[in-house]
């Protein structure tokens, strides 16, 4: 009897076959949630931060909980970063060459799973090999080739190497629909061409109806990738297109062209909390946008199975 | 059916038609890896054996044979100490986010409630890393580990230090939040990966009485070792190409100086790329090596 009570105590404390035990939750549930909670710690002091008073913002005894609800730095935040105007220019820019870029690299890839042709090896490696290459080294002659065809701050300098399938990473998305297609069985092509279908039609009627999960991890990759580059935008784009990440990096000069030093009361001058109250308004549309994809996110890169071997 | 269909198109053999048809798929990335990335990495290279001077009329070159290297690399002594920073915190981040993400996939893979909801948490940076973001955060001290580098305590014992253990362990206390964020990828990997591992396995060696602990060590990570090689060279060069990174910013800013220039640029973004290549060819030959000293 006292040794079926131990056993009880012991499978419910460390677990048995069918669970894991008090212990092992408790300490999962800890480490978990510490983490996270180092893990989320920047977006909450962001966040906390951005709703300060500047009185708040001085008062050491405030720390993580306003004394009251102070939307003014969104306000300014607002005005400073244009918001709405470079939200739809972020918005363009960061769509068009996604669909573009995966709409190519899905037929690359298909290519390259489907067909032998002499050199294949060698393009997976150039493929690869453009994945490493930095855009510094590649950047300037390409800049000065746009200028020339008038198409600096045009989004034709970001559409066209996406159609070219060398757009922003485009490797990993060739390489992701390369190992999906891989992946496709060879009988549904032979049956959809044995009934005198073509290539291109056997592509748009067997392949890409069973890629759909990688289509939406590209899309989705796709747009994150581009919205949150600067390096290439402020090169390709200044002066013609503004993003919101672009606007961000010249948050000091914008803010104090609308709000000139001098002139402006104490309370108005530029802080920390209006600046993160604009890095927040940055990163919110990203935000929204994952936790309405977030489950097609996570299963669809399941599904893919994304290990890249 | 092979038969067929070749000599209802006439002589074309089988292989010449899947091998043109490949061609056809595959075209318009051979002509635009001419265009977009062949070419310009030729001209940036030519570029960096030139003094290059933009003119209202169009770019002048001047030959000046490898004086862009050697400026670059012995007489420059911001860049070669900016590339020594850009190593160490490389090869000090790498190991910390492979351990974070492979622990992190691993509880993320249990069965518990509310996994969802963490695995929401762990993503997220993927969707929010970008160079001004990061920039401000840090600027705000929201990444460092709650001014730890600034305790006395510590700030002593840092003091103490020689200056080559200090640097790697300085950048591990104020962006210790920044390196785990750039996990969220990997931990994806990992994941997918870790789903693909066969549970009959699991279960066969249950029946032989191995522990969790036995099973872990001997059939998960071994079936993570392909993994763990892919996700360590993505994570190398994730790091190398993002933008807030310091020589990129420092030949950035080359680019346009009156001293600089496009060619001194073009050189120095050379010797970044040949020191990205040995890093990834360091990374790849040790990890080769752990994991075929573990299958011995």
């Amino acid at each position: 009897m006292n040794r079926d009570l131990r056993a009880y105590w012991t499978s419910v404390l460390f677990g048995n076959r069918t669970s894991y035990g008090v212990v092992f939750t408790v300490v999962l549930y800890a480490l978990l949630i510490a983490i996270g909670f180092v893990y989320l710690y920047p977006l909450l002091f962001m966040f906390v931060t951005s709703l300060k008073t500047p009185d708040d913002l001085l008062n050491p005894m405030v720390q993580w909980i306003p004394t009251e609800f102070y939307p003014g730095n969104y306000e300014k935040a607002l005005r400073v970063l244009d918001y709405p105007a470079k939200l739809l220019a972020s918005i363009t820019v960061a769509a068009v060459p996604s669909v573009i870029q995966t709409a190519v690299c899905s037929v690359i890839g298909y290519g390259l799973a489907r067909y032998n042709f002499p050199g294949k090896n060698l393009m997976i490696g150039l493929v690869l090999a453009t994945f490493i290459i930095p855009a510094q080294s590649t950047v300037i002659p390409q800049m000065l080739t746009f200028k020339d065809l008038g198409l600096l701050g045009n989004l034709s300098s970001l559409v066209l190497p996406a159609l070219a399938g060398q757009g922003f990473n485009s490797a990993i998305f060739i390489l992701i629909f390369y190992q999906t297609f891989l992946a496709l069985p060879k009988v549904l092509e032979e049956a959809a061409r044995l009934d005198g279908a073509s290539d291109l039609k056997i592509f748009l009627t067997v392949g890409l109806p069973a890629a759909a999960p990688s289509y939406i991890v590209a899309i989705i990759f796709s747009v994150v990738w581009y919205w949150n580059e600067t390096y290439l935008t402020v090169i390709f784009l200044e002066g013609g297109i503004q993003t919101l990440p672009m606007q961000l990096s010249k948050f000091v000069q914008a803010y104090e062209n609308l709000y000139p030093p001098g002139t402006v009361n104490v309370l108005d001058r530029l802080n920390e909390a209006v600046k993160l109250a604009g890095t927040f308004l940055n990163i919110l549309p990203l935000l929204v946008m994952y936790f309405v994809m977030q489950r097609w996110f996570v299963e669809s890169v399941e599904r893919t199975g994304i290990t890249g071997e | 059916m092979t038969q067929t269909s070749s000599l209802k198109r006439g002589e074309m053999r089988h292989s010449t038609r899947e091998a043109l048809t490949g061609y056809g798929f595959v075209a318009i990335w051979i002509i635009g890896f001419a265009i977009f990335t062949f070419a310009p990495l030729v001209q940036t290279f030519i570029y960096s054996l030139n003094q290059v001077t933009i003119e209202s009329t169009g770019v002048s070159t001047e030959y000046v044979d490898w004086a862009n290297y050697s400026r670059a690399l012995f007489t420059d002594p911001t860049f070669v100490e900016l590339l020594i920073g850009y190593a160490i915190e490389t090869s000090v981040s790498l190991p910390i986010i492979l351990i974070f993400s492979m622990i992190i996939a691993l509880f993320l893979n249990l069965d518990f409630k509310g996994k969802g909801l963490f695995r929401t948490i762990f993503f997220l940076p993927v969707v929010i890393t970008s160079g001004p973001v990061i920039r401000e955060l840090t600027e705000q001290g929201a990444t460092s580990t709650a001014g730890l580098a600034q305790v006395a305590a510590v700030a002593d014992f840092l003091a103490e230090l020689p200056r080559s253990v200090r640097s790697p362990v300085e950048y591990l206390l104020t962006s210790f939040i920044l390196i785990l964020w750039f996990s969220g990828v990997q931990i994806l990997i990992y994941l997918s990966s870790l789903q693909k591992v066969d549970k009959s396995l699991y279960e066969a060696a249950a029946i032989d009485g191995a522990s969790a602990w036995e099973s872990f060590w001997k059939i998960t990570l071994p079936s993570l070792t392909p993994t763990t090689l892919v996700i360590a060279i993505y994570t190398v060069i994730t790091l190398s190409h993002f933008s807030e990174n310091k020589v990129l910013k420092y030949i950035y800013d080359q680019t346009y100086a009156v001293e600089g220039g496009i060619g001194y640029a073009s050189a120095m973004s050379f010797v970044y790329f040949g020191v990205l290549v040995v890093l990834l060819v360091v990374v790849y030959l040790f990890l080769n090596f752990q994991s075929r000293r573990a299958g011995k």
